[in-house]
């Protein structure tokens, strides 16, 4: 993105160009290519994209909880704060994680430990990081979070398993709240769940960001989840953010990325009566071999000779970027 | 209207397990016509999967009737099952766990011919493989590659091209798209389209998504923990929404139109309460907004329109 180092002082989270490898047996796979996005105080912003398009890895490596001797970031910077979160020691991140920034996993299936009671594990947050207070205090706070997650307090004594999926979720939730983090990646917090247990679970979200007004980065797939939660949207494609903007400017349809466009055509809406979908045709590039030009030029319906030769640039207008040739000085747009 | 071509009766489906009878499936009666969809909606532990297993005999139905082409599949023995698989289908929800991974895509397409024995010549049955492997959409150069070669979209068109080999009249398509990502869930449901439109196929399309449901089903079922709430041809069902369950589903689904960004939106408290041993009456009443005294103690599906039915003594 064209002007990463401006405002620096809003910005809480500042990731510039950056490149995330994980080298396997037989191969490099190029999980991130050059992936810039920065988030506000407060502000909410929904990274889209599909499966294997990077966004699990970016949240990973902003916590620096990439598999070890396999994950590697190879360039870039992660700006916290002020601090570039790549230089520090381990017992800074220790500090960080679950406190300042904290993250609700994917499936609260496999997120709880089974063998120990909701009570507890919501408990050893506080034990970690506020070792000041007192016992009764703890228990009374985890008593607070449980009551505003809506979970009564006396099911703490319960282990994971005597919960349904919504209330895992919310029992994950409050474990990602208690420590009032400044900045909570939600990686899909609601995909394993039901559309009516989703509705409470993002009014849940909603409410408490308004309580402790922490910035929030939600990963996802569903642009309808994005357009009820998130201010800013980011989507990304091949390791790059490809679009970044407020909700208004992305969902106008007036001005997108192929691939954003692509994406609009492709989801049934309810409001729409439209016969057929228009899928994206193909899939995304092997992540193994990296790509020269454009990272979309093989999906995409515009592609010219340009695309494959070179990357695009970022063009930005008020705010709303487009990795595109077409919106270039010499593209169509 | 010509004549339904699968038909449920006051089907059902109980489970016998450690704590009661848990009823997934209450007195269902459905019509499915020919060349048409039936889409059946509803959330995780409704009974929509175990009413299609239960459809195609997978489960044995504790009581009721299934009717395909007017006669009754239930009465049937073993042996003859295979002959009614020959006409009705599956497709599973997970294409990672629902193909054999030790077989090629050859051998899972070429699996069910064999099994109900509908080519036995290997000729014959290769080249059958070959055209259905061509109508779903995957190229002929993968035939001999196994499962784990391929990403979820191709792994789900081999699932469908193990369901179209014996050429069936009726196929249930539990959930087939929801493991996918939605440039490829489009690709899936296009192509199922086309094969409706090309061979006049019927479908039961099993799924938690209404958006998905809307766009390929000519009908909706909607079920609540083992009830039918609400049952109607799909424009009906979108314009006039009479079940507070199907109102609550609807609104609570998050749409990319940002105009309906901040509506007022009726979400419903609480979770599904257990299937085991259920109270009699609405089992939504616990969690409906309406409920009565008269709600608890019965539950009744009526037509309030011509094709619409709703369970719901509140409306009128």
């Amino acid at each position: 993105m064209a002007d990463n180092t401006k405002n620096t002082s809003e910005n809480l989270l500042e990731v510039s160009d950056l490149h995330v490898q994980y080298r396997t047996d037989d191969a490099i796979v190029h999980a991130i290519n050059g992936l810039s996005l920065r988030v506000k105080q407060g502000e909410k912003l929904g990274l889209v994209g599909e499966t294997g398009a990077g966004k699990t890895t970016l949240a990973l490596s902003i916590l620096r909880l990439l598999p070890a001797r396999v994950g590697e970031i190879t360039q870039g910077s992660i700006v916290y704060n002020g601090d570039n979160l790549l230089d520090q020691p381990e017992s800074f991140m220790l500090g960080l994680r679950g406190k300042r920034i904290s993250m609700i996993f994917q499936d609260p299936m496999t997120s709880l430990n089974p063998t120990i009671t909701v009570g507890k594990q919501i408990l050893e947050v506080l034990d970690l990081h506020f070792p000041e207070l007192s016992k009764a205090d703890k228990s009374e706070k985890v008593d607070e979070i449980l009551k505003m997650v809506g979970i009564p307090p006396s099911r703490k004594e319960d282990f994971p398993h005597q919960f349904s999926g919504g209330m895992k979720q919310r029992i994950v939730i409050a474990m990602a709240l208690i420590a009032e983090p400044e900045l909570l990646l939600a990686d899909e917090p609601t995909t394993a769940l039901d559309v009516t247990i989703q509705a409470q679970i993002l009014d849940l979200m909603r409410e408490l960001k308004d309580k402790f007004n922490s910035a929030v980065i939600l990963i996802t797939h569903d642009l309808g989840v994005v357009a009820e939660f998130c201010d800013t949207v980011a989507v990304v494609y091949s390791g790059r953010v490809v679009e970044y903007g407020t909700v208004e400017q992305i969902y106008a349809r007036r001005e997108n990325h192929p691939y954003t466009s692509g994406l609009f055509n492709c989801i049934p809406d309810l409001t729409s009566n439209a016969p057929r979908l228009v899928p994206i045709p193909g899939r995304m590039a092997d992540p193994r071999i990296p790509i020269e030009g454009c990272c979309f030029a093989d999906r995409c319906p515009h592609c010219t000779e340009r695309c494959r030769k070179a990357a695009p640039p970022v063009v930005e207008r008020d705010g709303h970027g487009i990795m595109c040739h077409l919106f270039t000085e010499g593209g169509e747009r | 209207m010509p004549a339904p071509l699968v038909e449920a009766i006051n089907l059902r489906k109980y489970f016998k397990t450690a704590k009661g009878m848990l009823h997934a499936v209450e007195d269902v009666n459905l019509k499915v016509y020919p060349g048409k969809t039936l889409g059946v909606v509803g959330e995780s532990g409704c009974g929509k999967s175990t009413l299609g297993r239960t459809i195609l005999r997978l489960h044995q139905a504790t009581s009721g009737q299934v009717l395909f082409q007017g006669e009754d599949i239930l009465k049937y023995r073993k042996k003859d099952m295979k002959k009614v698989h020959l006409n009705m289908q599956m497709v599973f929800q997970d294409p990672y766990s629902s193909i054999d991974p030790r077989m090629s895509v050859r051998g899972i397409i070429a699996e069910p011919l064999e099994v109900c024995g509908a080519l036995s010549d290997k000729k014959e049955i290769n080249e059958r493989v070959e055209q259905i492997m061509e109508l779903c959409g995957l190229p002929a150069n993968h035939a001999n590659l196994y499962p784990h070669e391929l990403d979820g979209g191709l792994r789900q068109r081999v699932g469908l091209a193990r369901a179209m080999a014996v050429s069936p009249k009726f196929i249930v398509c539990d959930e087939p798209v929801s493991a996918l990502d939605v440039s490829i869930q489009a690709q899936i449901l296009n192509l199922l389209m086309d094969l409706q439109d090309d061979r006049g196929l019927s479908y039961m399309f099993i799924t938690h998504d209404l958006c998905v449901v809307k766009h390929i089903s000519s009908e909706i079922m909607v079920m609540y923990m083992g009830q039918v709430v609400e049952y109607a041809p799909t424009e009906e069902l979108f314009r006039n929404q009479l079940h507070p369950y199907t109102r609550a589903l609807l609104a609570a689904i998050p749409t990319v139109d940002l105009s309906r960004r901040n509506r007022e939106r009726h979400t419903l408290t609480g979770e599904v309460s257990s299937p085991i041993n259920p109270a009699p009456g609405c089992r939504f009443a616990p969690r409906c907004p309406y409920a009565t005294e008269q709600c608890r103690r019965e539950y009744q599906l009526r037509e309030v329109s011509p094709g619409h039915f709703v369970a719901c003594n509140q409306c009128r």
